[in-house]
């Protein structure tokens, strides 16, 4: 309990330094020159002024983030600081393959001149931690020795494709500053260049934006401490890092420190202050009224990090002890501090010396750092084990692009999974942790739902998934930008975070050599885990379930929409993360049961297997009714509701109404409504309009139907689905993939007909790729071959390969059909004008039993359609294919 | 003696050895002119067995383009690899047996020997056949379950199964991530995807193998010389000399080489060659021991043999000159169905006028004849249905092309010219 004292937040103030220099009367703002800060237990405030450069508050607290201060502003109220600052990027916030474009190893204290206009240069001007400072090393000059550690050198500028030679002037101070920063250097200008229109094309393409980054400065109110230390490699600290950036929204954490049932209520004053008046409101109106879905979703989470905690805290190779009474020592107005000596291994990590200057109080390491560390890796791991499919793919990945491997968790060498099985098994309670605090999310804010939706699908998938996002996260940009309350946005923010987050990670990955770098992606196209494109569905479906299995009622929702639009994946997505809240005691306990209409022989099985679902009893189908009618009419045991998925349900329907199909589906149907049954129906099908074809009206007035309708993926979508499963594979050309997912979203919008083209190009270009050596990704000329391969229709082939003869006969049919101006004749007809080709060909005639021989073989690739068999010379013969097509054929031959 | 006794044993060992390479007994060693196809599917069965990958896949080709053969082929140097032979299991199924999922159930479980997994009881009902199976199959995933290759042969016919429900349990495995399987379906139908429901077809990988045949004469020639010539390891060598080269001989020789052609042109696939070559080699006797370009004319004969035209040289005359007068009639009436009476005033008035060999017949006899011909099926009634019509007046139609009554009349023996006059003659 009072470890988790040390996860609170140190209180900060904010106060501007004298009047407004300028005001902006369009923009309703006023311009100050400086601010200052003051740390509650600190007896001096740190100012900060333009031109100086500040650590930002980040989801790293050995590593905050590091900005110039280029304006300060206030909006009318005065309450909303904001300031614009320019970037720079650590080392460790570089994608990490693109590290190596710097061509030496970074200096430990060097950062670079982030220059992306994608970026957001706005931020919360109360996340700014202090001061830092920075120091201009000219490209040629070696890093100085012996400096501070607190001092970062900058030598060179990142523009999130390539390390360039930084020009000094940019680091140069617009002009004067008033109040001279403590670094040499006085007040920048924005470097930013001017806007770029390649700008949404990278953002697109999932390069780094610096708009991911700053979106997690925004966002995080709490930050997390993440020990990249030597003990593990790189990769793995920076999964962790992206893990925890992704999952732990600063919103959630802020909620869950206040409702943590751990945490003494006199504190609660405390705590309410840091918080801004929304969140604040809110959360003590959640904190007042019963459990709903929201509080309790908060409760959970606290338990869960405490879980967390508890069980990591031996594997953790120092106590978190230590820390702890260090900040009791050091700190001793509050016991919520938590600023801490940096102990031990600091040394290794020189840029955490940043946090050593007194007034920056968050940049300790914490034992929570290696906590999150070491917990969410391997919950990143399970989850990839747990998809069979996805573990095909990382599996290709590990075949193919030998950087990866060696870099992700998943790789599969023996040594790493023994480490990784024993990290799991201990931590086997955590895994799933990742999921239920975006979950958690969920609760919070609906719109936040899209994102968390992800987050659910399968954890590798959403980290990968930056690409798709990156559009969204020009919109979230932009609505940050304007600056709005705090808590809404910051809660959309934090939601967004974990698909934005791994832009960083999306980078393409360079291939090594060139036959392995041929990505094959076997895209099993495994129907679940369709990663977030439903996201509405998933919403709706979410809250109905959940709405009904709260208020303990029943009730029916009826989805329907074309195959392979997700529908039975984005319903078993709900259906998890519900469970897990389950779980965690968050809502009522639910049981889930599913039948097939397709995997039953006939409808009356459905009985026998729900029952069987239900009880573990066997009976036949009647007998399985009458016990179903007697469970669902008598008030449902241990207050636990039922959900039932009918997929295909209209197989279940096919027997005619009077029968028992008719009384099956009353009951489907009638059973929700009824008092106390606790039955949720979701039933999965693909027409929209089977309730009113198939049901009379008194069934369809029990129904009260819910209803949904999936439509079938856009291209944008579909693209999504590519991209997420190809698992930060930079194994297609842009083009190739905007032609795949244009090509199906135009045909069906079918996601699984989208990713077999996928794997299907990939197979060609693997298999090309041996002689030609060319880029080694899958471009365009392998698309358009799959495609053609997959979508063009076979006869023109078949007529152009058959034989002399069987031509002929396409051709007497032709001829014989404009003869009789009709569109179907006997063979008696056609074979008359056969013989006549032959003579004009000057072949031999055939007779009448080779001449049906032809006939019948190209019948029976159903070239011509033939009808009456037993009619012999009266064979009634019709086209399959269109006559310009046979002509076409047979002209080109 | 002993020599002849050794000629006789090479020349039945060649026979022999050439009947089963033609009668498909033995698989080829290599399939001809199907490289690419050929390692498209060995690829991806490869990728199911060693690596897991679920996948389907249909082959899709004519009848006789060697679908089967090539899968044969694929299999066999599959289960080659020493990683596979005990990692696979191969069900096999054919849409002409397994007519409908019940029976196919029964067939996958115990192609998989599962029947005895369910315990001391006679396995149950369909219902939990079904269940028993996908169950089995979903608890399977992609590290630790053998894959299993389904192979359904005739897979259209699968899809007029009840709801298509086999294929759809099949093809859902396929695409999630359950026991690894492939499925793989063969069919001559190029429409064969029309015949899937929506949501099968969307569960269905769309890989489709085409085997066309873009063979050129001169290929199919070659393979012709290949199919006929005798391995080197044959036990006489002498012998397997004497006979390459006569089959050498034979391939370039004009009359072989335009019935060769004329098969081509018939149709490209091996498998009527073979029937053809198959009729040649068993005329191979100890009296000649080569293959001799008059087996091939004959056995080209035999196998382009009008059927009708046949059944044509066995009538009495009688029954020909009613054949013959029902062909007037169709010129007459231009195709118009006939009944027995007018085809009785047609013959009436041919022997009134024209026969001089040819007696009357009582009209009995005639009747008789034309029932004969009736139970030929060279004349039918046009309704086959229970008609109320008397046998004289039930409306008929020929059978016979205008082109196999005339050849027959030159073939048959010994026919009256007056006959054959009436015949040529434009009306009757």
């Amino acid at each position: 309990m009072s470890r988790y004292i040390t996860r609170l937040r140190m209180r900060r103030a904010y106060k501007w330094n004298g009047r407004p220099v300028s005001k902006d009367r369009k923009l309703k703002r006023q311009y100050y020159e400086s601010m200052s800060i003051s740390v509650e237990g600190k007896t001096e405030d740190v100012t900060v002024s333009l031109g100086q450069y500040i650590l930002i508050e980040g989801d790293d607290d050995d590593n905050p983030f590091v900005a110039q201060l280029l304006k300060l502003y206030t909006d009318d109220s005065g309450k909303k600081k904001t300031a614009v600052v320019q970037w720079f990027v650590r080392t460790c916030e570089v994608p990490q393959n693109k590290r190596k474009l710097l061509g030496r190893h970074p200096h430990p204290q060097e950062i670079f001149f982030y220059q992306d206009c994608s970026c957001d240069n706005e931020v919360d001007g109360e996340t700014i931690l202090g001061a830092v400072q920075i120091e201009y090393v000219p490209v040629e000059d070696p890093f100085p020795k012996g400096k501070s550690k607190g001092i970062l050198f900058v030598k060179l500028l990142w523009d999130t494709k390539s390390f360039r030679a930084l020009d000094p002037e940019l680091m140069q101070p617009p002009q004067s500053s008033k109040s001279p920063p403590p670094s040499s250097r006085g007040p920048q200008t924005r470097a930013l260049p001017t806007p770029d229109l390649s700008v949404m094309k990278r953002a697109m393409s999932g390069i780094l934006t610096r708009g991911s980054m700053s979106t997690g400065k925004m966002s995080s109110s709490e930050a997390e401490s993440l020990h990249s230390a030597s003990k593990l490699s790189a990769a793995k600290a920076l999964s962790a890092k992206r893990r925890s950036r992704a999952v732990s929204g600063p919103h959630v954490r802020k909620k869950l420190d206040l409702c943590s049932p751990s945490k003494n209520m006199t504190r609660d004053d405390v705590l309410g202050e840091i918080l801004d008046e929304h969140t604040e409101k809110t959360l003590t109106s959640k904190l007042n009224t019963s459990p709903t879905g929201r509080i309790s979703i908060s409760i959970r989470l606290t338990r869960l990090n405490l879980n967390e905690e508890e069980c990591v805290s031996p594997l953790s190779s120092h106590s978190p002890d230590k820390p702890r009474m260090t900040a009791y020592d050091k700190d001793e107005s509050t016991s919520v501090f938590l600023g801490v000596q940096p102990f031990g291994d600091d040394d290794a990590e020189p840029l955490i010396s940043t946090c050593r200057t007194p007034r920056k109080r968050e940049a300790t390491p914490r034992s929570a750092g290696l906590r999150g560390l070491k917990a969410r890796t391997p919950s990143r791991r399970k989850d990839a084990l747990r998809e069979p499919a996805l573990a095909a793919l990382a599996e290709e990945e590990h075949e193919d692009s030998p950087v990866q491997t060696a870099a992700t968790p998943r790789s599969k060498r023996k040594s790493a999974q023994l480490v990784s099985s024993r990290i799991r098994k201990q931590l086997n309670l955590l895994g799933n942790t990742v999921d239920l605090q975006s979950d958690g999310v969920d609760g919070d804010d609906d719109d936040c739902f899209v994102p968390a939706k992800i987050d659910l699908q399968s954890s590798s998938d959403e980290e990968e998934e930056a690409k798709i996002d990156s559009e969204d996260e020009l919109i979230v940009k932009k609505r940050r930008g304007s600056g709005t309350s705090r808590s809404t946005e910051k809660t959309r923010v934090s939601a967004r975070t974990p698909r934005k987050t791994p832009s960083k990670k999306t980078a393409p990955a360079t291939p090594h050599t060139p036959r392995h770098a041929t990505p094959s992606i076997p895209s099993r196209s495994a129907p679940a885990r369709k990663p977030g494109n439903v996201l509405e569905e998933a919403r709706d479906i979410y809250n109905f379930v959940e709405s009904k299995v709260i208020d303990g009622t029943g009730g029916c929702m009826y989805i329907s929409g074309v195959p392979g639009t997700g529908k039975t994946a984005t319903v078993h997505e709900v259906i998890r993360s519900l469970q897990q809240s389950a779980e965690q005691d968050e809502i009522p306990h639910l049981r889930f049961i599913e039948i097939n209409g397709m995997k039953m022989t006939d409808p009356h099985q459905a009985y026998v297997q729900i029952l069987q679902k239900l009880t573990d009893q066997k009976a036949t189908p009647d007998h399985a009714a009458a016990l179903l009618e007697k469970r669902f009419s008598a008030p449902a045991p241990k207050k636990e509701t039922t959900v039932l998925l009918v997929d295909e349900v209209r197989h279940l329907l096919l027997v005619t109404l009077i029968s028992i199909g008719y009384f099956l589906f009353i009951i489907l149907f009638d059973w929700p409504t009824r008092r106390n049954a606790r039955l949720v129906v979701l039933t999965i099908a693909n027409t929209m309009d089977l309730p009113e074809r198939i049901m009379i009206n008194r069934v369809a007035s029990r129904l009260g139907l819910t209803r949904m309708s999936f439509q079938p993926y856009t291209f944008k979508q579909l693209q999504q689905i590519i991209t997420s499963r190809l698992n930060r594979v930079k194994a297609f050309e842009e083009d190739a993939l905007q032609l795949v997912s244009r090509k199906v979203a135009a045909l069906s919008g079918d996601a699984r007909r989208c990713l077999d083209i996928c794997r299907r190009a990939t197979e060609i270009c693997e298999h090309s790729g041996s002689q030609k050596n060319s880029s080694g990704l899958v471009g365009m000329s392998h698309v358009m071959e799959a495609l053609d391969e997959m979508f063009s229709s076979s006869y023109i082939a078949a007529i152009r390969c058959a034989s002399v003869q069987e031509q002929l006969f396409l051709r007497a049919v032709i001829a014989e059909f404009r003869r009789l101006g009709l569109e179907e004749a006997t063979f008696q007809q056609v074979f008359v004008q056969h013989q006549a080709l032959c003579r004009v060909e000057g072949l031999q005639p055939v007779n009448v039993s080779e001449g049906l021989t032809v006939c019948q073989r190209l019948g029976s690739c159903r070239l011509i359609l033939l009808e009456g068999s037993r009619l012999d010379l009266f064979l009634r013969i019709r086209l399959n294919v269109s006559q310009d097509d046979v002509l076409y054929a047979l002209k080109a031959d | 003696i002993s020599d002849r006794k050794a000629t006789v044993n090479s020349s039945d060992g060649a026979q022999k050895l050439l009947r089963e390479r033609l009668c498909h007994q033995k698989l080829p060693d290599q399939p001809v002119g199907l490289d690419s196809q050929y390692k498209h599917l060995l690829e991806l069965l490869r990728r199911t067995a060693v690596h897991g990958e679920s996948n389907s896949v249909l082959i899709v080709g004519p009848r006789g383009s060697g679908k089967t053969m090539l899968l044969g082929c694929v299999l066999r140097e599959l289960m080659s690899l020493r990683e596979v032979q005990k990692n696979v299991l191969l069900v096999e199924l054919n849409g002409l047996l397994q007519t409908d999922d019940k029976i196919a159930l029964k067939e996958i479980t115990r192609q998989l020997h599962l029947e005895n997994v369910v315990g001391d009881k006679v396995f149950g009902s369909f219902a939990e056949n079904l269940a028993f199976l996908l169950e089995a199959l979903k608890k399977g995933d992609k590290s630790s379950s053998r894959p299993v290759l389904f192979v359904l042969d005739e897979f259209d016919l699968f899809a007029h199964h009840k709801n298509q429900t086999l294929l759809y349990n099949l093809l859902d495995v396929s695409q999630s991530a359950q026991t690894p399987v492939a499925v793989v379906g063969l069919t001559c139908r190029l429409d064969v995807l029309e015949l899937l429901e929506k949501r099968v077809k969307s569960r269905f990988s769309h890989r489709q193998i085409h085997l066309f045949s873009s063979l050129s004469f001169g290929q199919y020639v070659d393979v012709v010389r290949a199919q006929l010539s005798l391995p080197p390891d044959f036990p006489d060598p002498k012998f397997s000399d004497e006979w390459n080269h006569s089959v050498t001989k034979l391939c370039e020789d004009k009359t072989v080489e335009e019935i060769l052609r004329r098969n081509f042109n018939g149709s490209k696939d091996f498998r009527s060659l073979h029937s053809l070559l198959f009729l040649a080699v068993s005329r191979v006797s100890v009296s000649h021991s080569t293959l001799r370009e008059a087996d091939l004319i004959e056995a080209c004969r035999l196998i382009s043999a009008d059927s009708k035209a046949n059944v044509l040289h066995g009538l009495s005359i009688l029954e020909l000159c009613l054949i013959i007068a029902m062909k007037h009639l169709n010129d007459t009436y231009d195709g118009e169905p006939f009944n027995f009476q007018m085809v009785h005033n047609e013959f009436k008035k041919f022997i009134q006028r024209k026969s001089h060999s040819i007696h009357k017949f009582e009209k009995p006899v005639v009747m008789k004849a034309f029932e004969h011909l009736l139970q030929l099926e060279l004349v039918r009634p046009v309704d086959s249905g229970v008609c109320k019509v008397q046998r004289e007046y039930q409306l008929m139609r020929l059978m016979l092309e205008h082109g196999q009554v005339m050849e027959a009349l030159q073939k048959y023996p010994q026919c009256p010219t007056d006959v054959k006059q009436w015949a040529l003659s434009a009306f009757g």
